[in-house]
């Protein structure tokens, strides 16, 4: 047997980034804290974005700047030129600053790397996100990511001992968030924010619509009581995913273990009473106060 | 039938909810189109289009929410439908994420920043503003006496690039050349805009820095100042100490306005951070990074104003008299804006 699975240890990373959140109605709702390479992930799509979108423009203004320049004016006084610089300035200058901000002030509070990862920021106490939070985290991300950058862009290394004091100094601020259980950038930590999961689901079938097959497939008290809550959501997701090997493998195994014998051709039907009478059955004892977590307890 | 295309998907009551034969089938199945209704609202939100949103439904919004939140209660101690649990924990997420979201837009935000919470928040950091204005005017005495002693101490403080011909002992005429006008508007707003956005940086330096208990910050400026105070020594020492302080307060009453808000919001993280006082350091640090946040939007505003100052005015106005008089004329006004406007009221929301 091996020790651990890769499964059990997502799970386990999984359930290390949970956290509790009670709503003013008094819900308590499950967040999941962003995984950190899923935020690094995010940072390395919004860094493409960001730089094909400045190549880009660029490229359309310098393509604009020759046209110019083969009119033969002088470049210091061709006003049009000027604007043109004017507004090769203003573009570096918001996309530095103004891209994550202007996202994260949106509904979404997310810039578009973080939405195709699933994530968002949100106020840590649970209160709102405001404008002010938004501008003091993303302050901070010059010194976290943009200085770290540059440093490495722009041939720091060759600074000596001054250069290295200097990145040192900078990996304090990069690494930051890998110390800490909540994975907060300093910025997160100025600003009262943090990053939290933000996918979206889509509400599936419901299960039982299925034609009620209850009098062909009588299950006893024994049968069912052998599986608990993990089992069933185990056999919910299967029938969802419908893959006849998979289905055929599943009902082999309950088919053993509560002593039946199963016709070729029938998993999918004998699965889906064998869910519906499991679900009502560990539902009931669930109205009455009673759980069993899975086959275990 | 292309528009139809276009149109929203109507939400489809569920076939047969006395089909389903499972009780928390039915529970879930006689409330699923309130969920469905919900989620087109959330996200039409979501998407910035609330215009989308029939009256109706904005109405019952609050309603929707507040049911949405109970069926995944009452979900949860009854169904054990892993996918509606999984859906509905989504969809209230959401939902709650929309309905307590901010209120406030960015333009509302900027009505409110400008009228009041601006000056309110440099008000509440004036302790950090006097520490921070110590240290500059310490920093421009430093590099003024450092040069003083030794002329040598010039080299070092003052990059080469930026010195631009301004050494000790430097021919007067070039000096005072320095200081002068150009002759037309033309090229003058590149220069305008690069300052602006060079400015930023610094600033935005300045505070990010402060992060760490605010030493870094304290350096920083310190040694931007002393570069000054060496440059001032440069043309006092020329006879032209009273032109250069003119041709300074043009833009320098604006940009060095804005470099000490930035450094004292980011002296304020840092001080904070080192004296949290009474509560958690995480706490305290929230409200103090709130806070620091505002001052530095502001400071983004004033050096506009100085970029266009020092780009514009300043190469266009000559005479140190008038130089002077925009100069005063811009602090006078900061002081009395930063001083008087008071902090907007607290709407409830």
């Amino acid at each position: 047997m091996n020790a651990v699975s890769p499964r059990a240890i997502l799970q386990a990373d999984l359930a290390k980034r949970q956290r509790m959140l009670v709503t003013p109605e008094g819900l308590s709702l499950p967040l999941t804290v962003g995984a950190k390479g899923a935020r690094a992930g995010a940072l390395i799509l919004d860094m493409l974005i960001l730089t094909i979108g400045t190549v880009a423009f660029l490229i359309l203004l310098s393509a604009v700047g020759f046209g110019l320049f083969d009119m033969g004016s002088n470049p210091d006084t061709n006003p049009v030129l000027q604007g043109l610089m004017i507004v090769v300035i203003l573009f570096m200058f918001l996309a530095r600053y103004g891209y994550f901000l202007w996202f994260e002030l949106g509904p979404r509070a997310a810039t578009p790397g973080k939405r195709i990862v699933g994530l968002r920021v949100a106020a840590r106490d649970g209160g709102r996100l405001t404008a002010e939070m938004v501008i003091a985290r993303n302050l901070v991300r010059d010194v976290e990511v943009f200085l770290p950058l540059f440093f490495l862009l722009g041939g720091g290394q060759g600074a000596g001992v001054a250069g290295f004091a200097a990145f040192v100094w900078l990996m304090v601020f990069v690494l930051f968030p890998l110390f800490n259980k909540d994975a907060l950038r300093a910025g997160d930590l100025v600003a009262g924010t943090w990053v939290v999961e933000a996918r979206q689901a889509r509400l599936k079938e419901a299960m039982s619509l299925a034609p009620d097959r209850a009098d062909q497939y009588q299950f006893g008290e024994a049968e069912l009581a052998v599986y608990g809550e993990h089992e069933l959501q185990v056999l919910e997701s299967v029938l969802r995913q419908n893959r006849p090997e998979s289905l055929r493998e599943v009902a082999e195994a309950i088919t053993n273990k509560i002593g039946w014998d199963l016709g070729a051709g029938d998993e999918r039907e004998f699965l889906e009473a064998f869910y519906a009478a499991l679900r009502a059955h560990l539902e009931t004892g669930m109205r009455f106060g009673k759980r069993k977590a899975d086959k275990y307890s | 039938m292309v528009l139809d295309l276009f149109k929203k998907a109507e939400i489809e009551p569920p076939a047969d909810i006395e089909a389903a034969s499972l009780r928390s089938d039915r529970f879930r199945l006689e409330r699923e189109v309130d969920w469905q209704r919900l989620d087109n609202i959330v996200t039409a939100l979501e998407k910035g289009r609330p215009r989308r949103i029939s009256d109706e439904d904005l109405l019952d919004l609050p309603v929707l929410y507040r049911k949405t939140a109970s069926s995944l209660a009452v979900a949860r101690e009854t169904s054990l439908d892993a996918a509606t649990l999984a859906y509905l924990e989504s969809l209230v997420r959401r939902a709650w994420f929309q309905v307590y979201g901010p209120r406030i837009g960015l333009l509302g935000w900027l009505r409110r920043f400008l009228g009041g919470g601006w000056s309110a928040a440099v008000r509440e950091i004036w302790l950090d503003i006097c520490i921070v204005l110590a240290v500059m005017v310490a920093g421009t005495v430093v590099g003024w006496l450092l040069v003083d002693q030794d002329e040598r101490w010039y080299y070092s403080l003052v990059p080469g690039g930026m010195a631009g011909g301004r050494a000790p002992g430097a021919d007067p005429e070039m000096l005072r050349e320095s200081l002068g006008t150009t002759e037309s508007a033309s090229g003058l707003g590149v220069f305008a805009a690069y300052l602006f956005s060079n400015n930023t940086g610094v600033c935005i330096m300045a505070f990010a820095l402060g992060f760490a208990f605010g030493v870094p910050t304290l350096l920083l400026l310190v040694y931007n100042l002393a570069l000054l105070g060496a440059m001032f020594w440069v043309f006092q020492d020329a006879g032209m100490g009273l032109e250069f302080a003119a041709w300074l307060s043009v833009h320098g009453t604006t940009e060095l306005g804005a470099i000490l808000l930035s450094g004292a919001a980011g002296l304020h993280v840092g001080r904070t951070m080192a004296f949290p006082g009474n509560r958690t350091i995480l706490a305290a640090m929230r409200s103090a990074g709130v806070r620091a946040a505002q001052v530095m939007a502001g400071c983004t505003i004033m050096l506009i104003v100085a970029g266009l100052l020092e780009g514009y005015v300043r190469q266009l106005v000559g005479d140190s008299l008038s130089r002077f008089a925009i100069g005063g004329a811009m602090l006078t006004l900061w002081v009395i804006y930063f001083a008087v406007v008071p902090a907007p009221r607290e709407r409830e929301t």
